[in-house]
């Protein structure tokens, strides 16, 4: 069993947000709960259902983290990508920051 | 008079009834009164996705081809409901990454301001109809594909009949010996030529990239012009009866074709074509001439004496001349030239344009190229009708805004999918590929020497990114948690197509690029004068390409 966090999109506007301990859905994955074991992670999804009832996301599902340091990181490519954005920017910024 | 085609008043209803419908789904989702379930499919059906980071939404350009006041609204879209860019795709659309659901309702209010909309760019439906970009202008053209393409657009846009075919569907259309518009990888490839003096159609079927690439075969060589639709309804038919329901992933019309043989498709197709031929679907020659009327050319000037400015100034300015060389081509009308623009500056983002980008296109294309812009499938754009006089002031308008890289069709000029920092359905990242290969290889003179190069890079083997018809083919995959890049040579989207073979053992992100550079080596060792890259490897075979690779590894 790995550390898990519950990520969604926002209904409104599409953008990643992950579930944290106050119940609120937010942009951070630093700040989202962690769930250390099955019954844990099952409550996470639980809550997430509630929330698309309550039309603030869509498509939320576990993603795997490690929480080393007590605040998550994603674990794999992918997560990590959605979680701080594209690797590459965009050609008016500029490519040194 | 821009050579567009341009909406009656029964367009425009149905753009806007569509905008007026699509924001009452909007709300009633954003209410609780449609689940996500049942509001998904009617999102996609106006080109909205839901990606890694937010919607991305796709917006239609028929047969690539957009006005000045066009592009100008796409810039504002970028500006007002996304980060400032764009993102130019292989379809000759445009796609933006960044879009707001609550948001889109006023965004399609905005598009369909200037006729343009979403609509079948998503679904299993006849997609946006997509022509030869430089249609209209080219000197080896027999006539200007977007009038067919536009007669196809005109039947396919919401066929009661073909809005739930089994897969999604991608059509094609040329109108001269040279294939810009890779025919035989769609699902529908249709070739104007003539006989006898008459126009008339080559009808190829079955051609498709994604997880299992075909080659379209020849159904037709001579479809006479008056029989195009109701041939077109027939091959759909078919398909739509007969293509495969069950298994997503055998359901595009290339399995359909492969399974039964070229020949016994083609002999259901006839059968089908038999009832329906002497019907409503005839193309009268009043119609094409009715739309073609739509596509007149623009009041080019008599330039019977060549404004020669431009090669003087060549004459004494290497980087002009260069960018003459490689970024212009031969137009039909004398006096006049195509300029090629180039999305891929060294580094860049292959596809990408700014909001002022797009803007600076369209004040160029107002001055200079009668208010007309292109999209190309390898993620350009085109200035379709530029006086020769005018080429200098042109490369040095394009040059302020980074978009007068002379590379178009050299090595750095990649096709590259928006792979994983954008797709949600991406194996690997495939842009940050795209921008070492093109910085790896960016020494001009040296690309020159390379000659027509196509490297192209998908995220997944959903091949978005055209990797199986790349001289050089890029493919990302993942395993256990890392990128990993396998290689194909020897794939080519012309009217000579083949498929790339998988060359070797993958590469990891920082080899594939080695890889790629040692590849233009050997390729330079083992040429004959003047040969390029691909008639090379079809000479050679893979071997020495592998030697090189996979030697003293
Ligand atoms: C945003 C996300 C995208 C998604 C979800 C997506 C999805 C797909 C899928 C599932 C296929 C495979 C279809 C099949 O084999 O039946 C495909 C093929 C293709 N897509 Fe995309 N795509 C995306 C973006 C793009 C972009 C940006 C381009 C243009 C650069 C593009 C152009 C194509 C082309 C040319 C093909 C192959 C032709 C074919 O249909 O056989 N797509 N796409
Ligand atoms: S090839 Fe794959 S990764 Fe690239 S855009 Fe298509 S679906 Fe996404």
């Amino acid at each position: 069993m790995t550390t898990q966090v519950v990520s969604a999109n926002r209904l409104d506007n599409g953008r990643v947000v992950y579930l944290a301990p106050s119940g609120q859905w937010i942009g951070a994955l630093s700040e989202a709960e962690v769930a250390h074991d099955a019954t844990a992670a099952e409550s996470l999804l639980h809550r997430a259902a509630t929330a698309i009832i309550d039309r603030l996301i869509v498509g939320p599902y576990l993603i795997s983290v490690t929480a080393a340091t007590g605040r998550p990181q994603a674990e794999r490519l992918r997560e990590q990508i959605r979680a701080t954005g594209p690797t590459v920017a965009p050609a008016h910024h500029d490519r040194a920051a | 008079m821009v050579a567009i085609y341009h909406y009656d008043d029964a367009d425009r209803t149905l753009v806007r009834e569509r905008v007026a419908q699509f924001r009452d789904q909007v709300d009633r989702r954003l209410s609780g009164a449609l689940t996500e379930e049942e509001f998904r499919p009617l999102r996609l059906m106006n080109g909205l996705y839901l990606q890694l980071h937010a919607y991305m939404l796709r917006v239609a350009i028929p047969y690539g081809t957009v006005s000045a006041d066009q592009m100008r609204v796409l810039a504002a879209i970028a500006r007002r409901y996304d980060r400032d860019y764009g993102h130019f795709t292989t379809r000759q659309n445009i796609q933006f990454n960044w879009i707001k659901l609550e948001e889109t309702p006023d965004l399609l209010h905005d598009l369909a301001q200037v006729d343009m909309h979403a609509i079948q760019t998503s679904g299993n439906v006849i997609r946006n109809v997509t022509a030869d970009h430089y249609a209209g202008a080219a000197a080896d053209e027999l006539d200007d594909s977007r009038i067919y393409a536009e007669i196809i657009r005109q039947w396919s846009t919401l066929h009661p009949e073909f809005s739930f075919l089994p897969r999604k569907f991608k059509i094609a259309v040329t109108a001269s010996a040279t294939d810009r518009a890779a025919l035989k990888v769609h699902d529908i490839g249709v070739r104007l030529h003539e006989r006898d003096g008459a126009p008339g159609f080559e009808v190829m079927v079955g051609g498709g990239q994604g997880r299992t690439p075909m080659i379209a075969k020849t159904i037709r060589d001579f479809l006479p012009e008056h029989d195009l639709l109701s041939y077109l309804e027939a091959i759909l038919r078919v398909y739509n009866r007969q293509g495969r329901r069950d298994n997503k992933y055998k359901a595009r019309i290339k399995i359909l074709v492969h399974d039964l043989g070229a020949a016994a498709f083609a002999a259901k197709v006839e059968a089908e074509w038999a009832e329906i031929k002497d019907g409503p679907l005839g193309l009268p020659e009043a119609e094409v001439a009715r739309i073609r009327h739509h596509f007149q050319p623009p009041a080019f000037r008599d330039l019977d004496a060549p404004n020669s400015l431009h090669v003087a100034k060549a004459r004494i300015d290497p980087a002009f001349a260069r960018w003459l060389r490689i970024n212009t081509h031969a137009h039909k009308q004398p006096g006049y030239a195509i300029v090629d623009v180039s999305l891929k500056p060294v580094g860049g983002i292959p596809g990408d344009a700014t909001a002022d980008q797009m803007d600076a296109l369209a004040d160029i294309a107002a001055q200079y190229s009668f208010d007309e812009i292109r999209v190309t499938h390898t993620q350009n754009l085109v200035l379709p009708h530029v006086e020769e006089g005018a080429l200098h002031a042109v490369w040095q308008a394009l040059g302020r805004h980074g978009l007068a890289t002379p590379n178009v069709g050299l090595a750095s000029d990649i096709i590259s999918c928006p792979g994983m920092d954008y797709c949600s359905l991406a194996t690997a990242r495939s842009i940050p590929i795209a921008q070492a290969i093109s910085t790896r290889l960016a020494d001009l003179d040296a690309q020159e020497d390379l000659g027509v190069l196509g490297i192209k890079i998908s995220g997944c083997i959903n091949a978005c990114g055209h990797h199986h018809v790349g001289h050089i083919g890029i493919l990302g995959l993942e395993k256990n948690g890392q990128e990993y890049y396998q290689l194909t040579l020897g794939g080519d989207p012309g009217a000579d197509a083949s498929l790339g073979e998988v060359i070797g053992k993958s590469f990891s992100a920082g080899g594939i690029v080695d890889a790629v550079e040692k590849i233009t080596v050997a390729y330079r060792a083992l040429r004959t004068p003047g040969e390029a890259f691909i008639d090379a490897y079809r000479r050679l075979g893979p071997a020495p390409f592998k030697e090189t690779l996979y030697a003293a590894a």
